[in-house]
């Protein structure tokens, strides 16, 4: 998606050469001046991210309905999330975003060294990121809170045998757990799909910006792998307070 | 070049002394990895108008097996099961993979650049890469229906698809999936490109109606097209683990799906008709020879149709027990909804008075398109009426109301199109005469396949059967009679395009005297369209000023 949007091939290097007028080797000869490029490509990259609302629009949709419907599953289950390793990844990620900012800041510079930092601190910080999401399923796998056929309601049928102050739940409003933590696969996993998505890309800015491809002003990809960044940030940001936080009551 | 004569506005050059352009698209470059490798939209074009057809042609496989087990009332020439699938596979391809991308992937890759003056498409890339991307969507379909096909109708309704059914849903959930972000990407693409490619003076009023109604029909895959994927993605995964997101048995909620599914696929027809509205104001304004009557009204009913289209969803499930107040104030906007698409249909009638009127093939298909798709939007208001809906719903009546909106208005439009723009794409003229045979074949053949259904829907016959009872196999043998003459009428432009392809007269860059900048440069056009970037120095649809320059062109060169 990225790269497609950004055009900036080896390939396509000998295209401006063929016009005298042009000053970066990566304008692409269709576009008349590299302004025009740089807006059609950050516009591209906005509208993209507008599909990737409607795209977790539909889910955060079910989300709402559901937890509607079956609130006391939903709160009991929501419980069973760890709030301090949702919190700590929360600061991960919004700290990786700042270090994203950073870096679009530094290749606008032209600060190659600072620009391959923060891009390296954006991945790193990323994949610790994931490393926490990945030991929680693991949790959740060994509860048997996975969706599916070894799913297993026991712990919100009978809280007390678990060590956990929550009143039970009938078995029907038990199985409606399922519901919840299904939703919250599938939103989490399709985050960290995302995420992992950006990891592949941000290695391939790396290894560009290492080339030297963003120190004389061409920053289009760094600029709109930015924007990406950002917005797997915000999805975070509406995942973490209403998967892990809503409706806690830590008082009991 | 010769002035009209007659009752024609063609006016071709001398065919003794005329040739092709020396260099153009076509012939720039050779070899099969030429094509699959081009960046050139114009070149992206061909490729999706070969593949398109070759969807149509098995679409309308299945369409013809669907009505020639609906002669007679038992189901004799295939299993009920069998048939599901035949309807299934029938809409899906023609929906998913003809209808959507069809104007868009053809005529608004070819146009879209040449319209407004610029080079390419914003990302020729990402544009090389929805066809790929359409291709395999359409190749997943196929093997959905060669390992044994899927019966889920083409709305995949939970749980039916999710826990009743043991057919290749996931198969073909994927395949819609993928297909998905081919039209992403092209309206990403579109928007882009109609926001900052446009030629000097080019003003968003300058523009022709085509790309208003590329722009809004961009809007709707743009928005829409996402909650669909989400949707499919729900249903395969609630396949795969049983787990209940819409299934009721395990606490899932049937209607969300339908909430989810209808978000996406009720814009999804406008997805289908605006871009062949678009190319109607081209043929309606060009065979009048006047600029389209309120053309701000045109370009704003579009973007209007976008928006109303978001908020009438909920007419699909009038009778599937949704709260009676929001069935009401859907209603409403489902009547709002006709308002933007008579404004339509009354400026095309107002840009016809007075005008001076030429039947040449395209504008046939147009007046096609005029009666059909006002019969297929009044029947739209009577479903979305709701005593009537309740009476109508889920009977022949819906299935003749849609054909009448999708195949009356988006396939002739469709086809009024690459009439109208072949001498442009290939440099040739296609035959006239038989081509007019060809447009009043399909209309006669379209009336006599569907307004029986409409009938047999009023009077009850329920949809998605292969039996029915005996008293209705009159107006059902009418209708698979019709269809025999309908697809006659499909065959008849496949064979005489490709015999134009060589035989055809040479067509000059302005066959149609039209004042599109499309029609200012050479047939088929140069690889790079412009050679200088044109400067849009006058009005849209200005006849005047073609005339002006048609006159000043003989005068330089005699």
């Amino acid at each position: 998606m990225d790269s497609a949007l950004a055009t900036t091939d080896p390939a396509d290097l000998h295209a401006g050469q063929e016009h005298g007028h042009v000053s970066l080797p990566q304008h692409r000869h269709h576009f008349e001046t590299v302004e025009q490029q740089r807006e059609a490509g950050s516009f591209g990259m906005w509208l993209f991210l507008l599909t990737e609302i409607m795209f977790f629009g539909g889910m955060f949709f079910a989300y709402l309905v559901y937890r509607n419907w079956y609130y006391p599953a939903f709160a009991v289950a929501s419980n069973q999330l760890s709030v301090s390793i949702g919190t700590l990844n929360t600061m991960l990620l919004i700290t990786s975003g700042f270090c994203m900012a950073i870096a679009v800041w530094a290749a606008e510079m032209r600060k190659r060294s600072l620009l391959l930092a923060m891009l390296m601190l954006t991945t790193l910080l990323g994949i610790v990121f994931l490393g926490f999401k990945s030991s929680e399923y693991y949790e959740k796998y060994e509860l048997h809170h996975i969706p599916g056929n070894n799913f297993n309601v026991s712990m919100f049928t009978n809280p007390a045998g678990y060590g956990i102050k929550e009143a039970p739940l009938p078995p029907d409003m038990a199985q409606k757990t399922q519901v919840f933590f299904f939703l919250y696969f599938a939103m989490t996993g399709m985050h960290a799909l995302h995420m992992i998505i950006g990891l592949g890309l941000l290695c391939w800015l790396i290894w560009r910006a290492n080339r030297g491809d963003f120190s004389s002003g061409y920053v289009a990809p760094v600029e709109n792998f930015g924007l990406y960044w950002h917005f797997i940030d915000i999805v975070w940001l509406f995942l973490y307070p209403l998967l892990y936080l809503i409706n806690r009551h830590p008082l009991h | 070049m010769s002035t009209a004569v007659g009752n024609t506005i063609v006016s071709l050059p001398d065919q003794s002394t005329a040739q092709l352009p020396k260099r153009h698209y076509i012939n720039n470059e050779y070899g099969l990895l030429s094509w699959l490798l081009t960046e050139d939209h114009k070149r992206i074009a061909l490729l999706y108008l070969f593949s398109v057809t070759f969807f149509f042609f098995i679409g309308g496989a299945f369409a013809g097996l669907i009505r020639l087990e609906l002669l007679t009332p038992q189901p004799d020439l295939v299993a009920a099961d069998t048939y599901n699938k035949f309807f299934t596979m029938h809409g899906l391809i023609m929906i998913f993979l003809f209808l959507v991308p069809s104007i868009p992937g053809v005529m608004g890759n070819f146009l879209i650049p040449l319209m407004l003056g610029a080079k390419d498409l914003a990302f020729p890339k990402l544009n090389l890469l929805s066809w790929y991307v359409y291709m395999a969507g359409g190749t997943l379909t196929l093997a959905a229906l060669v390992l044994g096909g899927v019966d889920t109708g083409w709305t995949f309704t939970a749980p039916l698809s999710t826990h009743y059914l043991n057919t290749h849903v996931i198969t073909a959930a994927m395949a819609i999936f993928i297909t998905g972000f081919s039209s992403i990407l092209t309206g990403i693409n579109f928007i882009v490109t109609i926001h900052r490619m446009r030629c000097p003076g080019m003003t968003w009023f300058r523009m022709p109606l085509f790309l208003w109604a590329h722009y809004a029909a961009s809007l709707l895959m743009v928005l829409g097209t996402p909650v669909l994927a989400v949707t499919l993605v729900l249903v395969a995964l609630e396949r795969l683990f049983g787990i209940g997101v819409f299934d009721p048995a395990k606490g899932g909620d049937p209607l969300l799906f339908q909430h989810l599914f209808w978000f996406y696929s009720h814009p999804a027809v406008y997805i289908m008709i605006l871009p062949g509205m678009g190319v109607i104001s081209e043929v309606v304004s060009t065979f009048s020879r006047k600029r389209i009557f309120g053309y701000t009204a045109v370009a704003f009913s579009s973007v209007a149709i976008a928006l109303f289209g978001f908020f009438v969803w909920e007419h699909h499930m009038f009778i599937m027990g949704v709260s009676s107040y929001s069935a009401l104030v859907f209603s409403l906007l489902t009547m709002l909804v006709a308002v933007p698409s008579a404004i339509k249909i009354f400026n095309w009638a107002f840009t016809l008075q007075k005008g001076s009127i030429t039947f040449e093939t395209p504008m046939l298909y147009c007046f096609g398109f005029m009666g059909l798709f006002t019969i297929g939007g009044l029947t739209g208001v009577f479903l979305g009426s709701l005593g009537m809906d309740v009476h109508l719903t889920e009977t022949y009546f819906v299935v003749a109301h849609f054909h009448f909106v999708m195949v009356g208005g988006g396939l002739m439009a469709f086809l009024a199109g690459i009439h109208f723009w072949w001498p442009k794409m290939t440099g040739r003229m296609y035959p006239e005469t038989i081509s007019k045979l060809a447009a009043v074949t399909t209309f006669i053949g379209f009336n006599l396949t569907f307004l029986p259904q409409f009938v047999l829907g009023y009077l009850g016959l329920p949809r998605r059967y292969a039996a029915y009872p005996p008293e209705f196999q009159v107006l059902n043998v009418l209708s698979t009679a019709g269809a025999t003459v309908l697809g006659f009428g499909y065959m008849l432009p496949m064979l005489y395009l490709a015999w134009s392809l060589k035989y055809g007269a040479i067509a000059g860059s302005n066959p149609w005297q039209a004042t599109g900048l499309e029609w200012q440069i050479a047939s088929p056009p140069p690889t790079e369209n412009f050679t200088e970037i044109p400067i849009m120095d006058h009005e849209v649809y200005d006849y005047e000023w073609l005339a002006n320059k048609t006159k000043n062109e003989v005068t330089t060169v005699g």
